[in-house]
């Protein structure tokens, strides 16, 4: 019991912050149009590719030849997740703007 | 980690702050059809800052980012090897791609996980501990799963998608399934109460190992159909591995963007099922598998074809037109062609719209994407319930490439899989042609009474081509 009270106590922060994300997420995405499903799966995917901060900070920290290595090809992977997601998104909006005249 | 006040830390935290605010009106504004296309530019705006204050501020243990030009070098062929696949990728091939970059974020957050594990491992082992039981282990093994079974997760879903893969639907590899979920979550315990002995690492390989495994049988099973809410599902599971990293790194720009995408897809999984009339769970374990017996009195009935000559004169003399495209006019690439026959009739006078049933294609929102491709004008697009309202006035239906949005089993047959589904009701409308490579039964693989409906009658052939001869018949009419 006192090592769960403890893990809430010096993780506080991130609990609140995670709690709070949880229902923002819910709340903006619950009307969205089912025109915009794919477009907004297709974004929130690039946003996920935020993971690649911390394939930064793993390979900025990287000491031996295999770290920097492995930590190369997850920027890289994290990168094509980022740039991709957020490409391919908007290629699809540009469509549905170009309708809009 | 870095909870030392120094004003590059400072700066740092406050462009994570930055970044977070953009993820979320990023994703409120992408949640609108006026505002999308800005949404995503400013979450890619959030983005690009949280990566660019990383290198340059990111301190820990009091060491700035080494290894800056290895990490510009892989950020340039990432960004590379992203932007040419995106801009090359035909519009029908968009749902792949999604998968595929879904799959390298969570390759990406395994990565992090299988390379900070030793670490943590000999930082333990040094500091005299008797199990790996803390905050950063969990993290490290709940990123490693499920990055892990996301990344396998999409690649299954791309073949899938792609055509490469068909399904396997047995009843055993649900139970192959369901044990290797309960090993994995057993073999994340035992790792949990392992004793910490720097350079033993060989459990988290093989842990990883097993995910990956389970990764590929939980999509196994899953019907093609139902590819487009697995990837919006391991698109959360990607935000939940992202957010572990947050954890591990005390990082409030990946905790927020990983957590608002896990909830947001959650979200949108659950709105996508409900689309279909389904449940999530339903989805997973696939009620669609067995084919349902109701339609099999359908097969002595017979069906009317009809020739390219009298479905022109019919199109040509109709007041009212209504379109119903599918994922085999995606299929054919047939979206232009099909915009030159709406053309050629609006010319005679004749009225064309288009009914958009919200689940047709491979993705909801496929079609509305394909037609704009093709210059259809967005106010031709009409929405199924809006559709439905109008077809009893309607002179002719053609069926491009759909089958079950327009099947009748879905308000008739109790018994029938898709039974409660929403459809497109053609069968209201005076004609209905039924444009149609063969006979097969659709994605759902279930029959189609629509088919041997008295006002339907068959133009077989493939789209593309079907489409052409019949746009060259009305125009030499």
């Amino acid at each position: 019991m006192t090592e769960i009270l403890q893990f809430f106590w010096d993780n506080k922060d991130l609990i609140f912050i995670i709690i709070l994300s949880v229902y923002l997420g819910i709340e903006v995405i619950s009307h969205v149009p089912a025109v915009l499903h794919t477009p907004l799966m297709s974004g929130s995917n690039a946003i996920h590719g935020v993971v690649i901060i911390g394939a930064i900070i793993v390979m900025g920290h990287a000491e031996s030849t295999l770290a920097l290595i492995l930590g190369f090809v997850a920027v890289i992977l994290g990168t094509l997740n980022v740039v991709g997601g957020f490409v391919v998104t908007d290629r699809m909006l540009e469509m549905f703007k170009k309708k809009k005249k | 980690m870095n909870e030392i006040f120094t004003i590059q830390n400072s700066i740092l935290e406050i462009s994570y702050l930055g970044a977070s605010l953009l993820f979320i009106l990023g994703l409120k504004k992408l949640s609108h059809p006026l505002t999308a296309r800005a949404g995503n530019l400013w979450a890619a705006a959030g983005m690009t800052a949280a990566i660019v204050f990383t290198i340059l501020f990111h301190q820990m243990d009091g060491k700035g980012i080494g290894n800056i030009p290895w990490i510009l070098a892989a950020l340039a062929i990432g960004s590379f090897i992203g932007w040419y696949a995106s801009v090359k990728v035909k519009m029908t091939a968009m749902p792949q791609m999604v998968s595929i970059f879904n799959g390298m974020g969570g390759a990406c957050a395994a990565l992090i996980s299988l390379m900070e594990f030793p670490h943590l491992q000999d930082e333990l082992a040094a500091a005299g501990h008797t199990h790996m039981l803390t905050g950063p282990a969990i993290a490290i093994l709940l990123g490693l799963m499920i990055g892990s079974v996301s990344f396998a997760g999409s690649m299954i879903a791309f073949l899938k998608l792609d055509g490469r893969l068909g399904d396997i639907k047995t009843p055993a590899l649900r139970i192959v399934n369901l044990s290797f979920l309960v090993v994995l979550l057993v073999a994340l315990v035992v790792i949990m109460y392992m004793h910490p002995v720097s350079g033993n690492n060989w459990p988290i390989y093989l842990f990883a190992l097993a995910a990956l495994i389970y990764g590929v049988t939980f999509v196994m099973p899953i019907g093609g159909a139902d590819m487009p809410v697995v990837i919006s599902l391991l698109n959360s599971f990607t935000g939940v591995a992202a957010a572990m990293g947050g954890f591990l790194y005390n990082n409030q720009a990946m905790l927020t963007g990983g957590i608002l995408v896990g909830s947001a897809g959650t979200i949108l999984t659950i709105l996508m099922t409900r689309a279909m009339n389904r449940s999530l769970l339903n989805v997973i374990i696939g009620a669609f598998g067995v084919a349902s017996g109701s339609g099999s009195e359908s097969e002595d009935q017979t069906v009317k074809e009809i020739s390219l000559s009298d479905a022109a004169v019919l199109l040509s003399y109709s007041q009212k037109v209504y379109i119903v495209p599918g994922y085999g006019l995606a299929v054919a690439q047939a979206q232009h062609l099909c915009h030159d026959l709406d053309n050629l009739l609006t010319d005679k006078g004749v009225e064309v719209k288009y009914a958009i049933h919200p689940v047709a294609g491979r993705m909801p929102g496929h079609m509305n994407v394909l037609l704009a491709e093709a210059d259809v004008p967005y106010e031709k697009l009409v929405e199924m319930e809006d559709a439905n309202n109008e077809m009893s006035n309607t002179d002719v239906v053609i069926v491009i490439g759909a089958n079950d949005v327009v099947n009748p089993a879905a308000e008739e047959d109790p018994s029938s899989p898709i039974y409660g589904m929403p459809i497109i009701r053609a069968q209201d409308a005076r004609n209905v042609i039924v444009m149609k490579r063969s006979m097969a039964a659709g994605y759902a693989a279930i029959p189609n009474n629509l088919f041997y409906h008295p006002k339907n009658r068959m133009l077989f052939g493939d789209a593309k081509a079907t489409l052409q001869k019949l746009v060259a018949e009305i125009k030499s009419l």
